[in-house]
């Protein structure tokens, strides 16, 4: 059976992975497919629910995971997958992402029926998506910025800070009273300040986040989106997500996640998703799904020496023994593309398992390690993956697309954002979703907004404004941009600081105000179907026409968060303005009043004091005054 | 004497050109002295610009001008400088005319008390002679015209210049005894920021005089007048509103423009005394303050009516400086306003007690006020405190002026029923003191 399995890998892969191109459907729905034929059919059927191809990861994952089931006895209702992809960068650093996915057959949003008994599904969660009629969430804490131009894209992208998106079901009335419950309970199960999350930093995209799983529910009155560029991740917020896990930290891949190594890193960032898929192949009810990822990037060429070499031990100072019990599925890919031969590196311990996927556009080949296997471990029952570097890496292929941002301007009083949006695709253009979202204190001037490329005029095809309320709503800005090939092309738009109450300025004013990131999302065209002058050993009658399943592919890209500094009172003297300005106001009431109610009169001198005494005593003594 | 107005109309049409035209006009437009976020010219682009992309204007907090407003800038958008130069022409002419009305009336009545003998013997001095009030038109015009405050807030583009310009009709209206005109144009000032409501009580008080109405409760004379002209009051404000109502087809306005002007939400600083003053203000004590502050305003009008009912257009010049100085988003075109009246009061020079000091202090906050912006701003070397005592220091001075023209006028009218050289019962020189 494994022979078996190991021998349909690549034909499941290419398979399946033309198919979600060709649809951009739902590629979780693979899980419960049977045969190759089948899951051809049942993702045409179910490409209307079309969702973001955001990771496509899973597809090879799911594929694999899934002929391995195929002939065992029918699987309760509930299932957990662990997998670990293990990605040496260009710069030097070692990404490495966990993805940990439980899927449960089962209806929290059902009218009547209370969900109570929990195996692998985590029941706080559950709770709260039966309680706020929650259809989808997504949530990330991340520490550090995610650099485009020196590591590539990651898997799932996500900005600094922590960002937190939420469909509600439709039949929410209230969906702002929710949110506001939502966001206070997130606060608590995860250990996060996610209760700062309130009407100035949310917002209603009508375009950037549609949702990923089941539903075409496209009414963004349901949608709530918030970020929180200031949120410091730290091991507060990890222990809560781990202990999401079936198997916690105790087995499996979690078992890697010690703190102080994950926080010891250039990038780090948590995630929990949660939406509804297909059960089965013709959709007939919902299963749910919790993904929970955990991307980092781990620094180990300037702290090794610049030696470029990692091993599990290094990056986590722990080895792998086993795989968590529960998991239907354990596996450790390790990104070996660069190294077809052999020539650039040495992986010890080396795997026969090889698979090959398109990945965000590119064509990947991994190395898989599956835990469930024992003979994984080998003789020392330990797993310790091991990496030497024999040459020097070529030139990394650049993302087709990103963005950096930026604000310009001195002084205290005004600025300009700039926002620049790098196409690097040689012949293709090729549109993208801009949002902004700033708060009210940026008071910004939509009647400046220009976007140039290539220095002329660049006019967006769709524009949402929302301008912002005083203390209630940000500014919340949409638009639809075409890029042109090979160009650079410029947002900017300018806006005034605003002067806060002193009450509403952080402990630190002087140190400045976070803006959340800005939201690139775009489909690209994808690096495959630029290949046409095949520099790779491909088969001639598969490489004329640039075939449709590997066009383009959805991208999502953050952009850098702002730090701008506000004018700021002088906090420490409030009774001092209050006193002086009542002085002034007093000195124009007075003068007033002073003349209002007094007449001119002539000014008759007092007596002296002797001669008012002598007056006295005369009066008494009954004589003439003097 | 249309001439020289000509030459003078001419002369600021040019100097307005002239900086329209230079790198200057972008740098002005931006002073925060020179616009308030309820007037700024940015702000009613912006207003635009959101209605084109089909967003209320009012749905967001950066623009808060009246519908009207929007309605002729959306025509007249980009003729906007010619529109403001115009605006202040306009301005200046009917202050031009309303004195030249006013010092005839002014004239007139001192001839017939010369002749009724009305005045005691030693005050000949104080009577003005023709010839020194030929020329005061005239330089109301060019104090208004040429005042660096109102070419800064014109090339600014600031609407302020409208608002001046629609108190400058009324007026005009109400000194040439027109009650409807009157009546409307106050509606459309009060309209456009609310404060010019406590003009209401001297255009009365003028309009009654004018028809030799007492001001007496008991006559129903005056009840009928009043009466009139309340209704000719709200009846046209009503249209104007229902007016703004059907053309943008919502109420937000009011809140947008009313509620912005009277809570004061936005604390951007200006040369006014709310900004700094609700930065710093507790919480809890927010709201009492804003009353007080908002009263403030509007509670001179009662005393300041019963004293000086005999003296409506004294009255009006007083509560238009009043509304600049105590309002809350205050700019320099509102004092360039209430100055233009300055050469009306001329007469009232020898009274005044510390017009120099007043004058000094008034030029040099003038001149601190861009250099202590830049030190806070741009610099960095100072804080807001610094702006703040100079904006603290400008409106006193500005209430030392208005409160010693107030003293001269009184102190001349003392002088024109007891005379001039009062002696004390022992014969010797008597000095005037309030009491």
């Amino acid at each position: 059976m494994a022979a078996l399995s190991r021998k349909w890998d690549p034909l499941f892969v290419l398979v399946l992975g033309s198919l979600v191109f060709s649809c951009k459907g739902d590629v979780l729905k693979t899980s419960n497919d049977r045969t190759e034929s089948i899951s051809a059919t049942k993702i045409e059927e179910s490409s209307p629910q079309a969702a973001d191809l955001g990771d496509l990861r899973q597809s090879d994952e799911a594929e694999s995971n899934e002929d391995r089931k195929a002939f065992t006895p029918p699987p309760p209702n509930d299932q957990f997958q662990e997998e670990m992809v293990i990605r040496p960068l260009y710069s030097g650093d070692i990404y490495a992402s966990f993805q940990f996915r439980t899927q449960w057959d089962t209806d929290f949003l059902h009218d009547g029926k209370k969900v109570s008994h929990y195996r692998l599904f985590p029941k706080s969660l559950g709770q709260v998506l039966s309680k706020f009629s929650v259809r989808e969430l997504h949530i990330s804490f991340t520490q550090g910025y995610w650099r485009t131009m020196q590591w590539g894209q990651p898997f799932i992208p996500s900005p600094p800070g922590a960002e937190l998106w939420v469909w509600f079901h439709h039949t929410v009335t209230d969906v702002d009273g929710n949110w506001k419950e939502l966001t206070n309970v997130l606060s608590g199960i995860f250990c996060a300040s996610l209760n700062f999350i309130d009407s100035t930093n949310t917002v209603e995209p009508s375009a950037s986040f549609k949702p990923l799983g089941l539903g075409n529910a496209t009414d963004h009155r349901f949608l709530r989106y918030a970020t929180l560029p200031r949120e410091i991740v730290c091991t507060e917020n990890l222990t809560p997500w781990k202990k999401l896990l079936p198997c916690g930290s105790k087995a499996g891949l979690a078992v890697l996640m010690k703190s102080e190594k994950l926080f010891h890193s250039s990038f780090h960032s948590q995630a929990v998703h949660i939406r509804p898929v297909c059960k089965d192949w013709q959709c007939t009810s919902t299963a749910w799904e919790l993904r929970q990822t955990l991307n980092v990037v781990f620094d180990l060429y300037t702290s090794g020496q610049g030696k470029k070499e990692w091993s599990l031990f290094k990056m986590f100072s722990r080895t792998l023994t086993e795989a968590c019990p529960l998991a239907s599925s354990s596996k450790i890919y390790v990104d070996v593309t660069d190294n077809p031969g052999g020539e650039l590196f040495d992986l010890s311990p080396s795997s026969p398992l090889i698979s090959t996927a398109v990945v965000l556009g590119d064509r990947r080949t991994y190395s898989v390690y599956d835990l469930t296997k024992k003979e994984t471990f080998g003789q020392l029952r330990s797993l310790n993956l091991l990496l030497r570097w024999k040459g020097e890496s070529d030139d990394m292929l650049r993302p087709p697309l990103h963005a950096e941002r930026y604000v310009s301007g001195f002084g205290l009083q005004k600025g300009e954002i700039h926002t620049c949006l790098y196409n690097s695709h040689p012949y293709r253009a090729y549109p993208v979703l801009l949002l902004d979202s700033l708060p009210w204190y940026l008071r910004l001037y939509v009647h400046t907004l220009t976007v140039t490329s290539k220095t002329r005029e660049n006019k967006p095809s769709y524009i949402h404004y929302q301008p912002s309320k005083d203390r209630l709503r940000p500014h919340l800005l949409e638009m639809l941009v075409q890029l042109p090939p090979h160009s650079v092309t410029e947002v900017t738009v300018q806006f005034e600081r605003a002067l806060l109450k002193w009450t509403e300025y952080t402990p630190d004013p002087n140190h400045g105000f976070y803006i959340g990131s800005s939201v690139i999302s775009a489909l690209v065209p994808s690096i495959v179907a630029m290949d046409t002058n095949s520099t790779r050993d491909r088969p001639l009658f598969s490489s004329f026409f640039p075939t449709k399943e590997e066009s383009s592919y959805f991208m999502r890209v953050y952009t850098e968060p702002l730090l701008v500094n506000l004018p700021t009172p002088d906090f420490s003297m409030p009774y001092n303005v209050i006193c002086l300005t009542c002085t002034v106001v007093a000195v124009g009431y007075g003068s007033f009043y002073n003349l209002l109610t007094r007449t001119f009169q002539v000014d008759e001198p007092s007596a002296p004091l002797a001669k008012r005494l002598a007056n006295i005593i005369r009066r008494l003594r009954g004589v003439p005054l003097l | 004497m249309a001439a020289p107005l000509t030459l003078v109309l001419i002369l600021s049409v040019t100097i307005r050109a002239v900086l329209f035209r230079s790198s200057l006009a972008e740098l002005i437009s931006e002073r925060v002295e020179v616009v308030s976020p309820l007037n700024a010219w940015k702000r009613v682009v912006e207003g635009l610009a959101l209605l084109d992309l089909g967003v209320s204007p009012y749905s967001g907090d950066v623009f808060h001008e009246t519908p009207l407003v929007i309605y002729l800038f959306h025509f007249v958008v980009d003729y906007a400088e010619i529109v403001f130069m115009i605006v202040d022409g306009i301005t200046a002419v009917a202050l031009y005319l309303a004195v030249q009305n006013y010092n005839k009336n002014v004239f007139r009545k001192q001839k017939y008390a010369l002749e009724a003998d009305r005045y005691p013997h030693d005050c000949l001095e104080l009577m003005r002679s023709p010839k020194e009030m030929h020329y005061i038109p005239l330089k109301v015009a060019m104090f208004y015209l040429l005042n660096p405050f109102t070419i800064l807030s014109c090339v600014a583009k600031s609407t302020c210049g409208l608002n001046n310009a629609v108190m400058a009709l009324f007026i005009l209206s109400t000194l040439k005894g027109s009650a409807l005109l009157s009546a409307i144009f106050l509606a459309l000032a009060t309209y456009q920021s609310i404060y010019p409501l406590t003009l209401f009580a001297p255009g009365l008080l003028f309009l009654l005089q004018r028809l030799y109405i007492p001001v007496n409760p008991c006559r129903s004379r005056f009840w009928f007048f009043t009466v009139q002209y309340s209704v000719m009051f709200i009846g046209s404000l009503l249209v104007i509103v229902c007016l703004s109502f059907f053309l943008l087809g919502s109420w937000d306005f009011i809140p947008s423009v009313y509620g912005f002007i009277l809570s004061v939400p936005d604390l951007t600083p200006n040369i006014g005394l709310f900004w700094y003053f609700f930065a710093e203000m507790f919480e809890h004590f927010r709201f009492f303050f804003i009353c007080v502050f908002q009263i403030n305003v509007f509670f001179y009008t009662i005393p300041l009516s019963v004293k000086l009912k005999e003296h409506p257009v004294f009255l009006i010049f007083m509560q238009i400086a009043i509304i600049s100085i105590f309002k809350s988003y205050p700019t320099v075109g509102d004092i360039a306003l209430y100055m233009a009246f300055l050469p009306v009061w001329s007469h009232l020079y020898r009274f005044l007690r510390n017009i120099f000091l007043v004058s000094c202090v008034l030029l040099a906050c003038t001149a601190l006020f861009p250099v202590l912006w830049h030190l806070w701003i741009y610099a960095g070397s100072a804080n807001s405190n610094f702006y703040y005592a100079i904006t603290l220091l400008f409106n006193v001075g500005q209430i030392l002026l208005v409160s010693d023209y107030f003293y001269a006028y009184l102190r001349r009218e003392h002088h024109l029923s007891q005379g001039l050289y009062l002696r004390r019962k022992d014969g010797s020189e008597a000095t005037l003191v309030l009491k």
